[in-house]
């Protein structure tokens, strides 16, 4: 009866947070230097696509669906904002018509997957192929940046205390990740996402406008992709139609370990972020490391998820 | 009750049918504000239809429906639920992973700058949940609370709004005597308010406690209007099951005819499960028709299932033959010549998305193993014979399951587990929702196959059936054997063992 339940409902994305920390520690004890701010930083720096991704694909996870597009909109957004800014549109513009981009896309397979009640997992697939293929009608080449509005962002470095540096895109993605969780927590709009991850006809006989949300989470995440593909644009300084490929999974992989069920209706943005820096960290380590190969980091990643997966199902069935 | 105060539901001449079935008739139906009216019947009587019909799910095909005098046509649960109409179903229908004030709340939850005003909207709901009497913590997550709390809460959602008709479906069917003592204490201050509660449940008990007027379904027709003080156990319940004779006496005779039995062939010795059925003993003889006759609940399938091995007895023992048999699960069963046909033939025995014949050749190769494929002309044979056997129309094997009407999938269903040869078939309402043509060429084929030796347990609500059909009637009430009456026993005996009239100690088979 009394408020002693937060703990057991915050407890996934507390491991997370606690994997993080531990990951961190192990490489502070093994490595100089890695204990420093600026390691914490790059985190942030070399990551702050995937956190907006993440926090894109934590609504709709929540809301039971999933989105395959994401890592193509990203490339198909590199694409635009580098070949837009070739042209000599001005900067404004490219932002504008990047979000546009990736929110339509995500309009249409929503309204799809809605309309013809068809699997999330095919639409969006559709729409993958569909945004990969549109990069290479723009330039099969990859079509750098050069201009110069555009490269002062992408250098400009904020000093924070204790001369420690960060990106605007790091400010871009926190404040994205801001944004998100005001949304899911606070609005109507947010709870119905949980109420139709929970239980969707329940959510429609409660009258909740389930249809507006269903659609909705893909447009978020459709914004939320082309976003991050103005970051990875500012991150990487070229549009190409291979860039980002397979980022969907790890964006999928960071919401799931950050203790979001795939089933729907459980979980946190801010665990997404956590995930997010969990993946980074585990590419630090490996790094620091210097003999092993990166590729290592999909394998912990891939165990992880499983042992993360595994954890959550036998939660659901309690 | 007098009639003074002008209903505030009103019904009049409400059919509606779906492909293949009639499932309301020309029904009337009212609700009066502050009173508690019970919708009695039977499964299929179309109780649930009626109040989709009222709650906007369905529209009805004619008739109209009036709320408070005037003339309304919702076309979904939400706008019923905005002109005063709130329903709280059977399960649950509330998200386990929301808080209680906010599935209490949701949808119409107190705002402030745009987000959700959460301090205003835990204060609105320990409201609500205060005016009936509930104690839980609005903060709390939905899921930690037991099913009886969650049901409370949706009763709670129900009222949130203004609410002029309060609709129950089976609200009790998950709750303890506790429990349901809590819920009918609410809902007498629902109704002391104002509010017009209609309840549906199969508690009979809980039907006299609670209710003020009742109104009673058959096969989608409306068989009266009662105040419930008018009307004792036996009437309702003869007037729920019903005695309409008719195109079907021949039957009759043809189970008087059948007086020797076989050897023993199952036999049941103190066999139970808890929470399922208390233990029985039941003797079925080749060729013989057992009946199974009880109440919605009084343990009819559940003792079915044991003796299918669906589920596992937790006592007792199974005899085939005279050997014991451990049931491991259906395989076992089968194996033994038992076959199941059970109540819910879309879920637990057709395909519906594969052709007649497929379905027939699934249940043939699954008793013979897929080791031994059958040949092509052997199944030919077979489909061709039952179809004709059973008259299943259209008479097309390659017609889909999911496009037949209920009657002639029932029929598929029987023929699949025919091709079987099984020695004892067990029927769980085989003739519900069908047609009265096609139960009489059912019940018919109960009787040719009694009479060529095959044990045959037959499961049915309709009470008139089971006592025309069966050589020997098994009572059942509250998961309970009660008694065993002889084939020629009158129907009003059995009813007034079912209502429980009589002490059944004092009843001998």
């Amino acid at each position: 009866m009394t408020t002693l339940a937060p703990p057991s409902r915050f407890l996934p994305v507390l491991a997370t947070v606690g994997l993080f920390v531990l990951a961190f520690g192990i490489g502070s004890a093994r490595y100089d230097g890695f204990a420093s701010g600026q390691v914490v930083a790059n985190l942030f720096i070399d990551n702050a696509f995937l956190i907006v991704l993440a926090a894109g694909m934590t609504f709709v996870i929540l809301s039971g669906g999933i989105d395959l597009s994401v890592g193509s909109v990203v490339a198909l957004s590199t694409m635009v904002t580098a070949s837009g800014l070739r042209a000599g549109w001005p900067v404004p513009l490219v932002v504008l018509a990047v979000l546009l981009i990736g929110a339509t896309l995500g309009l249409l397979m929503g309204l799809v997957i809605h309309k013809f009640d068809v699997q999330p997992f095919i639409v969006t697939l559709a729409g993958m192929f569909l945004a990969r293929g549109l990069c290479f009608l723009i330039s099969v080449e990859s079509v750098s940046i050069k201009d110069r509005t555009f490269r002062d962002v992408a250098t400009a470095a904020i000093e924070l205390p204790g001369g420690v540096t960060i990106t605007y895109n790091v400010v871009i993605a926190l404040l994205v990740v801001a944004a998100a969780m005001y949304v899911l927590h606070r609005t109507r709009f947010g709870r119905t996402v949980y109420a139709v991850g929970g239980n969707e006809s329940s959510a429609l006989l409660m009258g909740l406008p389930a249809a507006r949300v269903k659609v909705g989470v893909y447009v978020i995440s459709g914004l939320c992709s082309s976003l991050a593909g103005l970051l990875f644009s500012l991150y990487m300084l070229s549009g190409y139609g291979l860039h980002a490929v397979g980022m969907e999974l790890d964006a999928i992989a960071a919401v799931v370990i950050g203790g979001t069920l795939l089933a729907g209706g459980v979980g946190y943005v801010l665990g997404g972020l956590a995930g997010v820096l969990v993946l980074g960290t585990i590419q630090t380590l490996i790094s620091f490391q210097g003999t092993l190969s990166s590729w290592w980091t999909k394998i912990v990643i891939g165990v992880l998820l499983l042992v993360f997966i595994a954890v959550q199902r036998t939660m659901v069935r309690r | 009750m007098t009639e003074s105060p002008p209903p505030v539901v009103e019904m009049r001449g409400i059919s509606l049918a779906f492909p293949g079935v009639k499932a309301l008739q020309e029904v009337d139906f009212r609700l009066f504000p502050g009173e508690v009216h019970a919708l009695m019947g039977e499964n299929g009587a179309g109780k649930s239809t009626l109040i989709k019909t009222l709650t906007g799910v369905h529209r009805p095909d004619a008739g109209q429906v009036a709320l408070a005098g005037e003339e309304v046509a919702f076309s979904s649960p939400g706008e019923a639920q905005h002109a005063g109409i709130s329903t709280v179903y059977q399960e649950v229908n509330l998200c386990a992973n929301l808080t209680v004030a906010e599935n209490i709340l949701l949808g119409r939850e107190p705002r402030r700058f745009g987000g959700i005003d959460f301090p205003a909207m835990r204060r609105r709901a320990a409201e609500v949940l205060a005016r009936i009497g509930v104690h839980v913590d609005p903060a709390s997550s939905l899921g930690e609370h037991p099913i009886a709390v969650q049901q409370l809460v949706a009763i709670a959602r129900a009222i949130a709004v203004d609410c002029r008709v309060l609709v129950l479906d089976e609200p009790t069917s998950s709750l303890d005597a506790g429990e349901v003592a809590e819920l009918f204490r609410i809902m007498r201050v629902l109704r002391d308010e104002g509010v017009a509660i209609l309840f549906v449940s199969h508690f009979l008990d809980q039907v006299y406690e609670i209710s003020d007027r009742m109104t009673v379904l058959r096969n989608g027709a409306l068989v009266g209007e009662h105040l419930t003080a008018d009307v004792d156990r036996r009437t309702l319940i003869a007037q729920m099951i019903g005695r309409d004779l008719g195109a079907l006496e021949a039957i009759e005779d043809a189970a008087e005819q059948r007086t020797s039995h076989g050897p023993v062939l199952l036999q049941a010795e103190g066999l139970g499960r808890r929470g399922a059925i208390e233990p029985f003993d039941l003797d079925v003889r080749a060729g013989e028709v057992v009946g199974l006759a009880g109440l919605l609940g009084s343990g009819r399938t559940e003792l079915a299932r044991l003796l299918f091995g669906a589920d596992r007895a937790d006592s007792g023992r199974l005899l085939v033959d005279g050997r014991q048999l451990k049931l491991r699960g259906p395989r076992s069963a089968i194996a033994a010549g038992i076959a199941f046909s059970s109540e819910d033939r879309k879920g637990e025995g057709l395909v519906a998305d594969l052709s007649i014949r497929d379905n027939l050749v699934l249940a043939m190769q699954a008793a013979r193993g897929w080791t031994r494929p059958l040949p092509r002309r052997t199944k030919d044979q077979l489909v061709e014979k039952y179809l004709k056997a059973l008259d299943i129309r259209p008479a097309n094997p390659d017609a889909l399951v999911r496009t037949l009407s209920g009657g002639n999938q029932q029929k598929v269903l029987l023929a699949r587990w025919l091709v079987t040869e099984p020695r004892l078939l067990i029927l769980d309402e085989p003739t519900r929702g069908i047609d009265v043509g096609a139960k009489a060429q059912i019940q018919q084929l109960v009787t040719t196959l009694a009479a060529e030796g095959t044990a045959v347990l037959f499961i049915s609500a309709e009470l008139e059936e089971v006592v025309r059909i069966a050589d020997r009637i098994v009572v059942l009430r509250d998961r309970r054997k009660i008694a065993e009456l002889d084939g020629s026993t009158g129907i009003d005996e059995v009813v007034e063992l079912i209502a429980g009239g009589a002490a059944p100690e004092k009843v001998v088979s």
